[in-house]
């Protein structure tokens, strides 16, 4: 399953790393940052709650970028 | 700008005045505390970060490094210089996030297609103005001049001219009348016009347009995964540096008595730090491949993603089917000959004769006509199968068909010289001239092969169902050296594999079709290049690049602006890299200082975003 969501984010080496944050998380098969257009692109992995696997996602991301946001 | 621009903005304003404030006084405790008190202004969120980050065990962020580096000057008694890394460090991320931010706009616009309304008529005849996404299928809506057309449906009232400029690039309006089908994103220019709708909005063109835009910069490029794997060790190795520059250099001297160079070194390698950040090279690279994508779809041609740039660039050979792509795919009236009679009465006698007939090829005849046929004129309307039509038309017997049925007429015909299909008219017997009857080429076909040689196309290939002497005549009058005809569509998968495999690896193939029967070929190719998009879902969905009008020339187009977009992603990299290499080697040798090193570090990613946006620009290609 592939969901989009917007993101918050300053700059663009920042969204790289929020990107590698995003692809260690548990649930979550493939993520891609695309900082011009502001937005992440999840897939997760089978069965995962993307709502669940999000609120990771964003703790992760938090902590190598502190000011960064998702909406979801 | 944006609150938090604001924000940042201010703060660098009143630090900066902290700083000249500073510069007056001779007293070094009035200096460092409006030093420091400039420094905390504009950088205690990059502090806090760093603290937050060194929780998070995120050593090498460069929220760290700039702590480091500036604290570090602090240390050593340079207080100016401490508080200017961290001032010009805020005025590069300022610059940076203010100019993606505007350059993101900029692209916007040129995409903007995007309905904000619709003018939805309830069962009463009421107009209510409603966002497009709530719009039922088989919905009722009003269009007005000048607005855009939000969803797609079909004109059940109303006359008007829209332009799809925004759609197609293509700037002469398309008219539209009772029947026709709307498409969503055009702008509607003189009439008001009422729509029924036959998609919901998340369907609906130009949604499926935006979208595919607005993914496409997520297909990253080989250039662009390259560089942010750099960026990822490149930080690492740089602050490796530093740290040896810090200690081994005057441990040695220290060890070999020449005395103690702790300070000279330390410096040194704080310089290293504030070069350590790679953002301007990180940000160039997506910001050029989006500035493409953007300035493109303003022409009207859709690129599926940035990694389909760097082949596009490499295009060698371009293989082209030849319906629909280098001609119109529409049968017309291109040459009478041999004709006793004007023009005019010959297309009189042959659209009344042919004016029940279904066949393409009698209504093209129809349509060169121009006029109104009438019925009453026309009696005892004898249809030959495989030879034509007899007819009687103003008392005259008219014969109009091929060879065959001249020879039942006993009508001595002459036969032409040209390629195409051929119809003979008789009248009375008598023979009365030719019409011919051939598929056009686009006017600007032959101009799109010379524009992709110069854009290094070695190669031209055509590929067609059709006959051999219509493949030679339009292939030569285009400028293809090398075609195949009469080939199925299997065949055209045969014979690209064929081509393909005579290239070498760096050479790319291209190939173009109208992406409604080749879609294997077009997904077979390195790149699939699909011809009038506009409102074909099978072409957005089978091909890498979607042309949206039917101009070949933008065939060349697309390759041209993927040249420029990979020509300015290298020598964004390049450059970014050798400035930033040169600052690393003079700040080891002590011939670079902090200043230099924080100029180097914004002003390269000024210069790249700058270089970068040119990439929007390709109008002229």
């Amino acid at each position: 399953m592939k969901r989009s969501y917007k993101i918050e984010v300053d700059c663009a080496n920042c969204a790289n790393k929020m990107e590698v944050a995003a692809k260690n998380t548990e649930g979550v098969k493939d993520a891609v940052v695309n900082f011009m257009t502001l937005k992440m692109n999840v897939e997760f992995e089978e069965g995962a709650d993307p709502k669940e696997v999000m609120k990771n996602v964003l703790k992760n991301c938090k902590k190598v970028e502190s000011d960064c946001e998702i909406e979801f | 700008m944006n609150k938090k621009q604001k924000r940042v903005l201010a703060r660098i304003i009143i630090a900066s005045v902290l700083v000249v404030a500073g510069l007056f006084f001779d007293d070094k405790t009035v200096r460092l505390i409006l030093f420091g008190a400039s420094y905390l202004t504009v950088g205690y969120d990059i502090l806090i970060k760093a603290f937050k980050g060194l929780y998070n065990r995120e050593l090498l962020d460069e929220n760290f490094l700039m702590t480091v580096a500036s604290v570090g000057a602090f240390v050593l008694g340079e207080e100016l210089e401490g508080a200017m890394v961290m001032l010009l460090y805020q005025v590069g991320e300022l610059f940076q996030s203010y100019s993606v931010g505007k350059s993101r706009k900029n692209i916007a616009e040129l995409m903007d297609i995007r309905p904000d309304y619709a003018n939805l008529e309830g069962d009463n005849g009421e107009v209510e103005k409603v966002d497009p996404y709530d719009v039922p299928v088989g919905s009722v809506i009003v269009v007005k001049p000048g607005e855009k057309i939000p969803l797609d449906g079909v004109v059940i009232e109303g006359e008007s001219a829209v332009d799809t400029v925004s759609l197609t690039g293509e700037s002469v309006p398309r008219s539209l009348r009772k029947g026709d089908e709307a498409l969503s994103g055009c702008i509607n220019l003189s009439g008001v016009i009422r729509v029924r709708t036959e998609k919901e909005f998340g369907e609906s063109s130009v949604s499926k347009i935006l979208e595919l835009v607005e993914n496409a910069s997520s297909n990253k490029a080989k250039s662009e995964n390259m560089i942010t794997r750099f960026a990822r060790i490149y930080t690492p190795v740089v602050c490796g540096l530093a740290l040896l520059l810090a200690v081994v250099p005057p441990l040695i001297s220290l060890l070999s008595g020449n005395g103690n160079t702790f300070p000279t070194w330390i410096y040194r390698a704080l310089t290293f730090l504030v070069i350590s950040c790679p953002c301007a090279l990180v940000i160039s690279v997506p910001l050029t491949f989006f500035a493409s994508i953007g300035g493109a779809s303003a022409c009207g041609i859709l690129i599926k993603g940035s990694n389909c740039f760097e082949t596009l660039a490499d295009v060698r050979c371009v293989v082209m089917d030849k319906t629909g792509t280098l001609t119109k795919g529409a049968f017309e009236v291109t040459g009478i000959h041999h004709s006793a009679l004007e023009r005019e009465l010959l297309l009189y006698y042959a659209s009344h004769a042919e004016m029940f007939s279904t066949h393409p090829i009698a209504k093209s005849i129809t349509d060169s006509y121009g006029k109104k046929t009438d019925k009453e004129r026309v009696k005892d309307v004898r249809e030959i199968s495989g030879e034509g039509v007899i007819a009687n038309i103003d008392g005259k017997e008219v014969a109009v068909g091929n060879e065959k049925l001249m020879k039942r007429t006993g009508a001595s015909y002459v036969e032409c010289s040209q390629v195409g299909t051929v119809v003979h008219v008789s009248i009375d017997g008598e023979y009365a001239g030719h019409i011919l009857i051939s598929d056009v080429i686009k006017e600007s076909s032959a101009i799109a092969v010379a524009k992709m040689k110069k854009y290094g196309v070695s190669k031209t290939v055509m590929l067609t169902g059709d006959r051999e002497n219509v493949a030679s005549d339009v292939a030569s009058k285009v400028g293809i050296e090398e075609y195949y005809c009469e080939l199925l569509p299997t065949g055209k998968v045969e014979k690209l594999d064929g081509i393909k495999s005579s290239l070498g690896t760096k050479e790319k193939l291209a190939f173009v079709g109208d992406g409604i029967n080749d879609a294997p070929v077009l997904s077979r190719a390195d790149i699939g290049i699909a011809m009038g998009g506009l409102g074909s879902d099978a072409a957005i969905e089978s091909a890498d690049v979607v042309i949206m009008d039917d101009d070949p020339s933008k065939i060349a187009k697309a390759i041209g602006i993927a040249k420029k977009c990979i020509r300015i992603v290298y020598e964004n990299i390049i450059f970014a890299l050798a400035v930033k290499f040169v600052c690393l080697v003079l700040g080891a040798l002590g011939i670079a200082d902090m200043w230099l090193a924080i100029f180097a570090d914004v002003g390269v990613m000024i210069l790249v975003v700058i270089n970068a946006m040119r990439a929007m620009y390709v109008k002229k290609i």
